[in-house]
């Protein structure tokens, strides 16, 4: 029998720490939609993903209902259209991207990620067509993500791309500029990209993936920081045993619920994203865990080495508590999305270069940040050069969010709203990279041995 | 199957009887029943046999939780199941 101090704790994690499972996503391969002609490739798109994901919004809700934890999003992945874009290389890709958007508004889901290429070593046909198309794309849509993948331990790092996306995320910014530049906060560039990502902005269903599989996102950072609090005084080693305790319960609601949604929909099931990923509603906040381990701010000294503590117990109780974990696993640290992240860069605690040290533990990158709108291509460009060397050199893997706030400088502030949030636009370093920026090329792989 | 059923808030009188009579009603049979009234307020919780149930599993939710705003409380109707996965190894 279940004791009542368990179903307690259940409920009190649900009603007052925000525990909740963030998103199902519905991985869905189209090699099989590839085709020259662009119009039938469309077509065979939009049969397949409203084929297969027609009871994925309903599943869902219903397994929400049946165990009383929410599901925030019901999403899809897709294979990268670059792979499908290479069939019609001469035509304008963001036909594709306008099929996505209306299958995903006709089977209910709010996000479908995979408008991506896939460029660490090289351009194939496709690839640059569907990058020139990003911002475009994106302006256009509501519902459609992107994500580009640069670089990877094995490869190296391609600066030819590095320097594209730099391009990029501005034009995307500059096309959305009347709404709060949000194309920005649709696109990821990746180094060392998951193929099995659920959460969005970066998701895609790689290649080596089956046909369709359940991949799910756990959240719950107010649960981790709720039992971080109850622990009171106790030393470091405690406050890590109670995180991994706490990611546990955490992952194995995750897995209940992948387990469900797999059965349910018949489709199977991939992975568990054991990801404390935060929201911008207060008591849902990775800064607010930092805090509560015992920093006056986050971005005080200190702020890397919790936060690698914590990415780690996340992991080792997580791991335990899933059959299969993938994704991108560990602590997000999106600026605009969390709480106490947006305090710390108001008060200038919470600076660009410390977020770019704590990239080097956390689970992916520089994340919905804002910069000034003024901020060179070039100058983001070696940004994505410097978070992508932090992922090839540590074989982990690491993103660049970046919303370049058009019109606006730093300090002003962009509001997206919803869980996206909002925040205040950070100060930049603006010294130039451009030379290095346009030299293009690539960087080698990283040695993987005599590491030091 | 079984479900779990929690009542949390301010105590007053019938709580029980109005969570039970609503189980009767839809066929749902009570287990065991935990309850405890500390400081004014009152935690239930019912182990509950859904097996017999005479409606779908998300009409019991839609219509305890009803009935919890109705007296006051917070009910909460979900699958035993997520416990056990919770809790137990």
């Amino acid at each position: 029998m279940i004791n009542s101090h368990d179903i307690l704790e259940t409920i009190n994690m649900i009603d007052n720490e925000n525990l909740d499972v963030r998103t199902i996503t519905m991985g869905i391969s189209l090699l099989d939609c590839i085709d020259e002609d662009i119009d039938r490739a469309c077509g065979k798109i939009y049969d397949k993903i409203c084929r297969y994901a027609k009871d994925l919004v309903r599943t869902g809700e219903s397994i929400s209902k049946d165990y009383g934890i929410p599901i925030i999003h019901k999403r899809i992945a897709v294979t990268p259209i670059a792979m499908l874009a290479a069939a019609c290389p001469t035509k304008n890709p963001v036909k594709f991207a306008e099929t996505l958007d209306k299958a995903a508004l006709q089977v209910g889901v709010n996000f479908v990620g995979g408008y991506s290429a896939l460029v660490h070593k090289g351009f194939a046909p496709g690839d640059y067509a569907l990058i020139e198309s990003i911002p475009e794309a994106l302006a256009m849509t509501e519902r459609v993500c992107s994500s580009v993948n640069i670089g990877t331990t094995k490869a190296g790092i391609n600066m030819d791309a590095v320097a594209k996306m730099g391009k990029v995320i501005r034009k995307s910014a500059e096309l959305t500029a009347d709404r709060e530049c949000i194309g920005a906060a649709k696109l990821v560039v990746f180094c060392n990209a998951p193929e099995d990502n659920p959460f969005m902005a970066g998701a895609f269903h790689g290649p080596g993936e089956p046909d369709c599989v359940i991949n799910v996102g756990v959240s719950g950072p107010g649960v981790v920081r709720a039992a971080v609090a109850k622990a009171g005084e106790c030393n470091i080693t405690e406050i890590a045993d109670i995180v991994k305790k706490t990611a546990f319960k955490i992952t194995r609601a995750g897995m209940l619920v992948a387990g469900e949604a797999s059965k349910r929909l018949s489709v199977p099931f991939g992975i568990v994203d054991l990801s404390l990923a935060p929201t911008p509603a207060i008591g849902d906040s990775v800064a607010h865990i930092l805090e509560e381990m015992g920093l006056e701010e986050c971005g005080a000294y200190g702020t890397t080495a919790c936060l690698a503590l914590l990415n780690d117990a996340v992991k080792k109780g997580g791991v335990m508590a899933s059959s299969h974990v993938g994704g991108l696993s560990g602590a997000f640290i999106p600026v605009t999305e969390d709480a106490g992240m947006i305090d710390a860069a108001r008060s200038k605690t919470l600076t660009l270069t410390k977020l770019e040290a704590m990239t080097a533990v956390c689970s992916v990158g520089l994340d919905m940040i804002a910069i000034p709108g003024n901020t060179p291509s070039d100058v983001i460009s070696g940004i994505i050069a410097d978070e992508a060397a932090i992922g090839m050199v540590n074989s982990k893997t690491t993103a660049v969010r970046l919303i370049p706030a058009i019109g606006k400088k730093a300090g002003e502030e962009l509001n997206f709203g919803g869980l996206l949030g909002g925040g205040p636009i950070m100060d930049v370093n603006m010294k130039s990279p451009s030379k290095f920026i346009s030299r293009g090329g690539r960087i080698p792989a990283p040695m993987q041995s005599l590491k030091n | 199957m079984n479900a779990v059923i929690t009542v949390l808030g301010k105590d007053n009188v019938g709580i029980l009887a109005a969570v039970s009579g609503e189980c009767a009603k839809v066929g749902v049979n009570i287990v065991e029943v935990t309850q405890s009234v500390l400081q004014g307020m009152f935690a239930m919780i019912m182990f509950v046999d859904i097996s017999n149930s005479t409606i779908p599993f998300s009409e019991l939710v839609d219509m305890l939780t009803e009935k919890g705003e109705e007296k006051g409380v917070k009910i909460h109707v979900m699958h035993e199941d997520i416990f056990n996965a919770m809790h137990k190894i």
